[in-house]
């Protein structure tokens, strides 16, 4: 199977704290792989390095085949991103925003007209095209966010606690998207602080302290630990943690 | 005792030259002395604006709203007094020491550490060991703690807590409301805001607010009991195909996914279970599972929702 993601001892210091310690994972194509972990756990450090923004201290990693020490740049063009946090411009419209981020992702002219149509019509925002992303609801944001993410078609999407805020009906329909995008063959690495969102993951892993304590399908996890959902699971790990971030 | 009360509140914020955002719409409910409230709803849902109206400062554009038997307009300095208030963006003074804060706040409010000491406690002893830090180097549990130990350290008799776990882990939320129901015993008065469903079931009572609107005030109990129809919990391989086979058929109301069941319900009730296993077995589902299963709070806000037609 392919690997888009792969970790080998992964670490990072910032002077003589080890926010990474040593973690080791891989990430198939098309997996939705759930990262969780308690604020200062190690998350964010963790995925920065992934991401190309951030050189790890030691250990090895590669991001759709590409190296994260010399190749980081190439990672940054193969990659999709996208936080609660992360905005689109405000007082640019949807077609303009998908235009500005497609571009920027080297699409061609041609090529961008046909996705944003395309895009839009998925959205069912037909008709808005030239509403100002200001302008509209945080649900409709979070979704148009997230398929900018994707326009350039990366090999793997990062989702920084995608769903922060938005309606119970809202986050599903999130979801639907993020399943969309899995079964076209894209790898979804994802956090968030929803539960039952982890289980929704093919596989997760949950960071403690830095390191990795556990790496299963939400299944095999709820087993391992003798719980019957991922929030039993996640608080029995998270209150082994001697690091007091939070 | 009635310790909050609210009447048709009504909040419009300008949006351009001639239109208006209708932030709360026609909202009512009152919070009786002693009890922990919340206020669950997505961003957007005008909880904020509730918070600020109570707490003074923000006028409304309609209703009438007391605080303690006081008016929030005429009584404004009264309440002032007697009100703790916790805003969901951090708001104390990052430049100075966990210390100073909390001295600041008490100066303000002409008392003493010492004197409510007991009050703070239990919250305060745990970042009592950084009191020296400057507030804005703490973390984000500490923070929430030292607002918390800030909002508290005049001895309010309602506590206004506008979003306190919001992107705060599972452990630490945890911890938060222990220390709520700890702060219950004392007879203070609660008011809670947040995003997350699965707090209702913390409070004495709730209400589930979506685009300014009320779509429900109960008991967390109360609530799941309104909800009439019987619920399935369905799984099998392939959740995300078997989904949309299950909306396919027509007999289906609704089909959202909880962890690793999906949740249906039907129009009318009766031969769910026989509809569920053709569904399975004509899509070919392996290792089909079909359970009877009570709704929660999340699947009452979204049934209240559609009900109501807030999605959008």
């Amino acid at each position: 199977m392919d690997k888009v993601i792969t970790a080998s001892n992964l670490t990072k210091k910032f002077g003589t704290f080890t926010a990474v310690d040593h973690i080791s994972f891989e990430v198939a194509k098309g997996e939705i792989f759930g990262f969780l972990g308690a604020n200062g756990a190690g998350k964010t450090t963790a995925m920065r390095m992934l991401c190309g923004l951030s050189l790890p201290t030691s250990g090895d990693a590669t991001v759709a085949g590409f190296d994260v020490y010399r190749e980081n740049e190439k990672i940054k063009r193969n990659i999709g991103y996208m936080s609660q946090k992360f905005s689109m411009y405000e007082d640019l419209t949807i077609r303009e925003n998908i235009r500005f981020y497609a571009g920027i992702y080297g699409m061609s002219d041609e090529a961008i007209v046909k996705k944003t149509d395309a895009l839009v019509s998925q959205l069912q925002m037909t008709g808005n095209e030239k509403t100002l992303v200001r302008e509209l609801p945080l649900g409709w944001r979070q979704k148009l966010a997230f398929s900018i993410a994707i326009v350039h078609e990366p090999a793997v999407v990062f989702l920084d606690e995608p769903t922060g805020g938005v309606d119970p009906v809202t986050r599903r329909e999130f979801w639907n998207l993020i399943y969309q995008a899995a079964a076209l063959g894209i790898t979804v690495f994802i956090t968030t602080h929803y539960m039952d969102e982890a289980e929704y993951c093919d596989r997760v892993c949950i960071m403690v302290d830095g390191r990795i304590d556990a790496l299963d399908s939400p299944a095999g996890l709820m087993k391992e630990f003798k719980s019957t959902n991922m929030d039993g699971v996640f608080l029995q790990l998270a209150r082994k943690a001697q690091r007091k971030a939070d | 005792m009635q310790s909050v009360t609210v009447s048709h509140l009504i909040k419009n914020y300008p949006a351009g030259k001639k239109s208006v955002v209708e932030a709360v719409r026609d909202v009512s409910f009152s919070v009786d002395k002693g009890e922990i409230f919340g206020i669950i709803g997505p961003d957007g849902a005008g909880k904020t604006s509730i918070f600020r109206v109570l707490t003074t400062l923000l006028l409304a554009e309609g209703g009438k709203c007391t605080v303690d038997g006081l008016d929030v307009v005429k009584d404004y300095k009264e309440i002032r007094k007697r009100i703790g208030y916790m805003p969901g963006k951090f708001s104390l003074y990052q430049d100075l020491s966990v210390q100073e804060n909390l001295e600041f706040f008490a100066t303000i409010f002409n008392t003493t550490i010492e004197k409510n000491y007991d009050l703070i406690k239990d919250i305060y002893a745990q970042i009592e060991p950084f009191k020296e830090r400057k507030a804005g180097q703490l973390s984000g549990g500490m923070k929430q703690k030292l607002a918390l130990s800030c909002a508290l350290i005049h001895k309010p008799t309602v506590l206004f807590l506008d979003e306190p776990t919001t992107g705060v882990d599972a452990v630490s939320r945890k911890e938060f409301w222990e220390m709520l129901h700890r702060l219950k015993t004392q007879g203070i008065t609660i008011l809670v805001s947040t995003p997350y469903m699965d707090e209702a079931g913390l409070c004495d009572r709730i209400a589930l607010i979506q685009k300014g609107k009320i779509l429900s005030v109960n008991t967390p109990k109360g609530i799941t009991k309104e909800f009439k129809k019987p619920m399935w919990a369905v799984r099998s391989a392939e959740m995300f195909r078997l989904m949309n086979s299950i909306l396919a058929d027509p007999a289906v109301e609704s089909c959202y996914p909880f962890g690793q069941y999906h949740h249906v319900v039907f129009h009318n009730a009766e031969n769910e279970i026989q509809k569920l296993e053709q569904i399975i077995r004509e899509g070919n589902f392996q290792n089909g599972e079909i359970k009877p299963v009570e709704p929660g709070i999340e699947d009452c806000f979204m049934a209240l929702m559609k009900e109501q037609g807030t999605h959008g």
